[in-house]
């Protein structure tokens, strides 16, 4: 193991974290403010990808595409959060799950039957593809680098918005006691609104840029929401900064476990072995980690409403 | 009036009888397939292919029923058992996946019915758990990776890497892979997760293995993303892999980061025989597309199923089975026939994507990677 695969694995686990970070945030907003448990975070994040790619492909720009595609995601978030989240507001949880899981499906079904089965091309646009030097000899694909730096970019604006402008205030006054911010005669349901298409706007962010790297395809979205509500739960639902440490903790432990536990098991194994079972559990690595946070810590690292 | 009733109710019965007896004639073909969600596009052409051969057929007494399995075992047995007891179908067929063949199959088969598997083919299906009624016309799921194996051999590469899934049919191709691989020592194998998409720290490891070419199984859009980032990364190895992830949609997908990729299929689009240009030609008419290995699977299939109604209807089991067994149909992928197990033996051909007429990746012939493969389970199979 030398040094520049070190660095190398850790730019992954950081890569991958930011980017849990934009779907972690927005939901974990959405759950602070309107305390709602959003299942179709993930539909945004695919409604993102496949905008862009589709414009991208009609329009023969990335950077179009990736507009377009935050746009759409989060003009679909204010629809929803319209028609049906709003609704949802005063009835239980287990009501509001139901609720956003049929969204899923009619987003998957929705989306298949607009594009069609069969994944869509979406490549990374040319000024960025290719790989750049890293110390130590290894080389690095600048898309990633890019991901890196967007995902600190928007948690910079995001700490700013929400710490320093008038709408951040109304967000944390609607995290703390939200009966009195609408007594206090603030517009709520605007608020909702607002916040609602924020957060899929940072989903369908991330599913763009995703989308370049991986595959642009229906149900894209499940298994990126899966790790961000991982993410919420060590970090604290409602936190923004519980959702930064834990989409980096999570990143970095996902990357970092999948690439050394096979190697750290091939010490006393033959390596066929290992790597079946330092695969299998490294994939329950992040779940383990959960466990032992929420055993010390029950409301995440960084509760909200402490 | 009442001798008028008579003739009436007479007549009635009449056609209830005729209408019965040209429902006994009358084959029921019952399809269940992934029409909808991830990976549906294999189900979507095993239909396509299939509904081609019995237009062309032109038999108005086959009736088709397709119902979806949205990639669940337990929706696809539902499916079955309603297929079986309500619509009381003679043949079943379509499914993609082996996890929900091994839900559907061995029930089906033992209540009498045939099952003609389109494309999953797993190892026990194909050994301990064969059956009479059932025949697979597409592959037993080793056969691509052994092929593989064995034509990584022949090129004299020295250190492959493998990587494939953490599931059953992802060690089903890594030990496939292997068992037909001797050429040297393998740079590193890795399990992946099933499902996922950010390939980032294998490829990394990759890079820092002295791997000479790299192997991979990583079906649907676990390829797309693969491919993808192993293009972007800068990493210059040669990759090798089974057609799985190189068919025509998800070359489309893929885009030029497939470009030189070379794979293992029992079928290609431009394989030299006369069936499979008429084949290619009318999907792409009818479809406007250019088929997959899938959709070659589904048309043989089906043919297959036509060539033996030539013989005999399925209610005369005996007949029907043995001329199923003797695959007399003209096969896209020129000579086919079953081995003891039901298993096709076949050649096994290897294809380079190259970029074609319009810039768009596409599959080429390149040759055989193995003559007349047959699967390995053969002998576990006690018929």
């Amino acid at each position: 193991m030398t040094l520049s695969l070190l660095f190398e694995q850790l730019l992954n686990g950081l890569q991958l974290g930011t980017m849990l970070f934009l779907m972690a945030s927005g939901l974990t907003l959405v759950f602070g403010v309107m305390g709602l448990i959003n299942l179709a975070h993930g539909s945004f994040y695919m409604v993102g990808a496949f905008v862009t790619a589709w414009t991208a492909g009609t329009t023969g720009s990335f950077w179009v595409g990736l507009g377009a595609g935050i746009l759409a995601a989060a003009a679909v978030g204010a629809v929803v959060e319209l028609l049906v989240i709003r609704r949802l507001y005063h009835r239980q949880h287990l009501d509001q799950v139901l609720a956003t899981f049929a969204l899923i499906l009619i987003f998957s079904e929705g989306t298949r039957w607009l594009f069609g089965s069969s994944p869509l091309w979406l490549n990374v646009p040319e000024a960025l593809s290719g790989a750049v030097a890293l110390p130590g000899g290894s080389r690095y694909p600048v898309f990633r680098l890019v991901i890196i730096a967007v995902g600190v970019l928007v948690a910079v604006a995001l700490f700013l918005l929400i710490s320093r402008t008038r709408l951040g205030m109304r967000i944390r006054a609607g995290e703390s006691d939200r009966e009195m911010i609408g007594a206090l005669g603030i517009d709520i349901a605007k608020l909702y609104t607002l916040v609602f298409a924020l957060g899929a706007a940072l989903a369908g962010l991330a599913g763009s840029m995703i989308g370049a790297l991986q595959s642009v395809q229906v149900g894209m979205g499940e298994p990126v929401l899966i790790l961000a509500f991982v993410v919420i739960v060590i970090g604290g639902i409602g936190s923004i900064k519980g959702a930064l440490i834990g989409s980096l903790l999570v990143g970095l432990v996902d990357t970092l476990g999948r690439v050394f536990l096979p190697s750290l098991f091939k010490l006393f194994m033959t390596p066929a072995e290992a790597s079946g079972v330092g695969a299998a559990l490294a994939s329950m690595l992040i779940y383990v980690l959960m466990a032992i946070i929420l055993a010390f810590k029950p409301k995440g690292l960084f509760a909200a409403n402490d | 009036m009442k001798k008028l009733t008579a003739v009436g109710l007479g007549l009635l019965m009449s056609t209830g009888l005729a209408s019965f007896q040209a429902q006994a004639d009358e084959v029921k073909i019952g399809m269940i397939t992934t029409l909808s969600g991830g990976g549906s596009h294999l189900g979507v052409d095993i239909r396509d292919g299939f509904q081609l051969a019995l237009e062309q057929s032109g038999r108005d007494d086959i009736e088709l029923l397709i119902k979806d399995d949205a990639r669940k075992p337990d929706v696809a047995k539902n499916l079955a058992d309603e297929f079986i007891q309500r619509d009381k179908v003679d043949i079943l067929t379509g499914i993609v996946w082996s996890n929900l063949a091994m839900a559907v199959v061995p029930s089906v088969v033992r209540q009498g019915v045939f099952y003609l598997s389109p494309n999953a083919g797993p190892s026990d299906l194909a050994g301990r758990l064969c059956h009479e009624n059932y025949f697979n016309v597409a592959w037993q799921n080793n056969n691509l990776h052994e092929a593989m194996g064995a034509y990584m051999q022949q090129q004299g590469l020295k250190k492959p890497f493998i990587l494939a899934p953490n599931y059953p049919a992802g060690t089903d191709a890594l030990e496939g892979f292997k068992s037909r691989y001797h050429g040297g020592e393998l740079a590193g194998e890795i399990y992946t997760q099933l499902g996922q998409t950010d390939y980032a720290a294998e490829i990394a490891q990759i890079r820092a293995s002295d791997a000479d070419s790299v192997f991979f199984f990583l079906p649907g859009g676990m390829g797309i993303a693969f491919t993808k980032q192993f293009h972007g990364s800068g990493v210059e190895l040669p990759l090798f892999g089974p057609a799985f992830s190189f068919d025509e949609i998800i070359l489309g997908a893929v885009g030029e980061a497939a470009i030189g990729v070379v794979n293992t299929s029992q079928w290609a689009y431009d394989l030299d025989n006369p069936t499979n240009q008429a084949f290619v030609e009318s999907f792409r008419e009818a479809y406007g597309r250019t088929p997959t290995l899938y959709a070659s699977q589904g048309f043989d299939t089906a043919n297959l199923i036509l060539s033996a109604l030539e013989t005999a209807h399925p209610d005369d089991a005996d007949a029907f089975r043995e001329a199923l067994r003797a695959a007399d149909f003209e096969s896209t992928r020129g000579e086919f026939r079953f081995g003891k197990n039901h298993h096709p033996i076949q050649d096994i051909y290897v294809r380079t994507v190259v970029a074609g007429d319009n810039g768009q990746p596409t599959n080429r012939l390149v040759g055989v990677a193995v003559e007349d493969m047959q699967d390995v389970f053969v002998d576990e199979c006690r018929m």
